[in-house]
C-alpha cells in the first residue's frame, strides 16, 4: 500500500499507509495527525486542509481545477506554488511516497 | 481535581470549542459530554456523499479517538446532561455522575422538528449518524417511490440522493416556494427547475395530513404511494437544559455578543445559541463561535462578528451562500442562470448584505472577503462581469 509522509511546521514527521482512492486529508484526520484541520470535512469550503506538496511530486498531482484555485485564495497561511487542499489529493500509485508539509496555521 | 471547562454537546461546535481551548493553550481539564455513543462527527456528508454511498461512516468523524487522548480532552460518550446546578457549578449526568465546572459551554444543538400528523412514526428523519445509516439502507430498499416532506436544504439533498439512486421522488413543501426560510425567490425558482428537470415531482403550497406505511395523504384527500417517507421540516433548538437552570431562552439559548448566557460562567454556541444578530444552523457558525468562546475563556474576548457562510450540494449544483440577505431592497445578477453559473448580490441602501452563488466559487470567495473587510462594492460593479471582484479587494487593501 502506498504511504504518505506528513511533516509538521516544527519538523515532526509521520509516515502512514494511505489506501488508493482516499484523500491525504482524511487519512491525516483518521490517524490523529495534527496540522490538517478540515473544518468542512472535505467539501472544499474552508481551506483548512492546506498543505505544501513536496516539489518532487507536483507534476504527478491532478490539475488544480478552477474551484480549488479559488479556495486556495482563502488559506490562512501563505499560498505558494506548491499549495494544495489535501482533501482534493486522492492517493494513486504514482503518488506513493508523497511528502506534504503542513503550514503553521490553518485558521 | 480542580474543575475546568465542561462542554455539553458532542456536535461540531462542542468539539471545535475543546480543540480551540487546547490550541490557545488552556491547560486545565476539558470535558466533552456527548449524548450519542459516537465521537463528534460531521453532519454535511450525512445528506450527501454518505447517503449516496460514496463515503463510509468511518470517515465522518471530526477527530480520531487518539486525538482526545493526546490533547487531554475527557470524552464522555453516550451520556447526557440532565441538569445544571448553577449555584454549585455542577452538571448532572443521566448516567448518575456529576461534573464540576469552572466555566460551562452549552453546545447542545437542535433536534428534528416532529411532523405533527397521524402516522408520522412511519417516517424517517435525518440529523444524526444513526438516522443516516438507517436512511441509507431504506433508500437502497425503496421500490415504490420516496416522498420527502419539506423542501428545505435537508429535504432537497435527500431528494437529489434518491433521484441519483433512480427512485421516484415527490417533494412536498407547504410554503409557496423551496428553501423559503433561507433563500430568495430567484434561487427558489432555480432549484424548482433543477429538481423537476431531474424528474422529481415537486408540490408547493401542499401539506401532508397523514402518513401510512405505504402512502401519504395530502389535504384534499390525494394520496401518493411511497414505501419511504422522509421528513425534513427543520429543527428546534434544545433550550430545555438552559431553561430549567433559569437561563434566559428564546428561539435558542440567549447569548450576548461574546456568546455569554445570562450566567457569566455559562456560554452557548452553535445551533442552540441565539446571538443578537441571529441563531444560525451551520458548520461555519459552529466552528467560528467555538473559536470565539475559547478566546473569551482565555481572557481575550472579542465580539462574535464572523461573516456567515453556508453551502448545499444538490445534483451537480454547488450552491454557496455568504452573509445574511434579510431586509435586502435590491438584488443584482452576475453570470447566467441558464448556464447554471451565476451569483445574486443582495444590497440594502446600496450596501452589500449577502451573495448567493451557484457554481461560482470565485464570486463566493471574493464575497467572503468583501463582507469581512467591509470593502465597498456597488450594485453596478456586482452586475458588471468586467469588474474583477478580486482586484477590488486588492485595491481596497493597498
Amino acid at each position: 500500500m502506498p504511504n504518505v509522509t506528513y511533516i509538521s511546521h516544527t519538523g515532526e514527521t509521520t509516515t502512514i499507509d494511505v489506501p488508493v482512492g482516499t484523500t491525504v486529508m482524511e487519512n491525516a484526520i483518521k490517524n490523529g495527525i495534527d496540522g490538517i484541520v478540515a473544518e468542512c470535512g472535505g467539501a472544499m469550503m474552508c481551506a483548512t486542509c492546506h498543505v505544501y506538496v513536496d516539489p518532487a511530486f507536483l507534476d504527478r498531482l491532478d490539475p488544480i481545477g478552477d474551484e480549488q484555485e479559488e479556495m486556495l485564495g482563502a488559506t490562512a497561511a501563505e499560498r505558494k506554488s506548491n499549495s494544495r487542499l489535501s482533501c482534493q489529493i486522492h492517493m494513486k500509485p504514482q503518488l506513493a511516497g508523497l511528502i506534504v508539509r503542513m503550514p503553521e496555521r490553518q485558521t | 481535581m480542580t474543575p475546568g471547562i465542561v462542554i455539553v454537546g458532542g456536535g461540531q461546535a462542542g468539539l471545535e470549542a475543546a480543540a480551540a481551548l487546547r490550541t490557545l493553550g488552556y491547560d486545565g481539564p476539558v470535558t466533552l459530554i456527548c449524548e450519542e455513543a459516537h465521537a463528534p462527527y460531521q453532519r454535511p456528508p450525512l445528506s450527501k456523499d454518505f447517503l449516496m454511498g460514496k463515503q463510509e461512516a468511518d470517515s465522518v468523524f471530526l477527530r480520531a479517538l487518539a486525538y482526545y487522548e493526546k490533547h487531554r480532552i475527557d470524552l464522555v460518550l453516550g451520556d447526557r446532561a440532565t441538569e445544571i446546578n448553577r449555584g454549585a457549578r455542577l452538571v448532572h449526568l443521566a448516567g448518575g455522575g456529576t461534573v464540576a465546572y469552572e466555566q460551562l459551554i452549552l453546545a447542545v444543538g437542535a433536534r428534528n422538528r416532529a411532523l405533527p400528523v397521524s402516522g408520522a412514526e412511519h417516517a424517517l428523519y435525518l440529523r444524526s449518524l444513526d438516522e443516516a445509516v438507517t436512511l441509507r439502507q431504506r433508500l437502497a430498499e425503496a421500490r415504490h417511490g420516496v416522498v420527502v416532506i419539506g423542501g428545505g436544504f435537508i429535504g432537497l439533498e435527500v431528494a437529489a440522493a434518491a433521484r441519483g439512486a433512480g427512485k421516484a421522488v415527490t417533494v412536498i413543501e407547504a410554503a409557496p416556494r423551496l428553501m423559503a426560510r433561507a433563500v430568495s425567490p430567484v434561487l427558489s425558482d432555480f432549484f424548482l427547475d433543477v429538481h423537476r428537470g431531474q424528474g422529481a415531482d415537486v408540490l408547493l403550497n401542499t401539506a401532508v395530513v397523514e402518513v401510512r406505511p405505504d402512502c401519504v395523504t395530502l389535504t384534499g384527500g390525494w394520496r401518493i404511494n411511497a414505501d419511504l417517507v422522509v421528513v425534513g421540516i427543520g429543527v428546534v433548538p434544545n433550550i430545555e437544559l438552559a431553561r430549567d437552570a433559569g437561563l434566559e431562552v428564546s428561539d435558542g439559548v440567549t447569548v450576548d455578543e461574546f456568546l455569554r448566557t445570562s450566567d457569566p460562567d455559562i456560554f452557548a454556541i452553535g445551533d442552540c445559541a441565539h446571538h443578537p444578530r441571529a441563531r444560525l444552523e451551520s458548520v461555519q457558525n459552529a466552528v467560528d463561535q467555538a473559536k470565539c468562546v475559547a478566546r473569551a475563556i482565555m481572557g481575550n474576548p472579542a465580539p462574535y462578528r464572523d461573516v456567515p457562510w453556508f453551502w448545499t450540494d444538490q445534483y451537480e449544483i454547488r450552491f454557496q451562500m455568504v452573509g445574511l440577505a434579510a431586509g435586502y431592497d435590491q438584488s443584482v445578477l452576475r453570470g447566467s442562470i441558464e448556464d447554471r453559473k451565476f451569483s445574486v448580490f443582495y444590497f440594502k441602501q446600496r450596501r452589500l448584505l449577502a451573495v448567493d452563488s451557484v457554481n461560482r466559487f470565485g464570486d463566493h470567495i471574493a464575497a467572503r472577503k468583501i463582507l469581512a473587510a467591509g470593502t465597498a462594492l456597488t450594485p453596478e460593479q456586482a452586475g458588471d462581469e468586467t469588474a474583477d471582484l478580486k482586484r477590488l479587494i486588492t485595491l481596497n487593501q493597498s
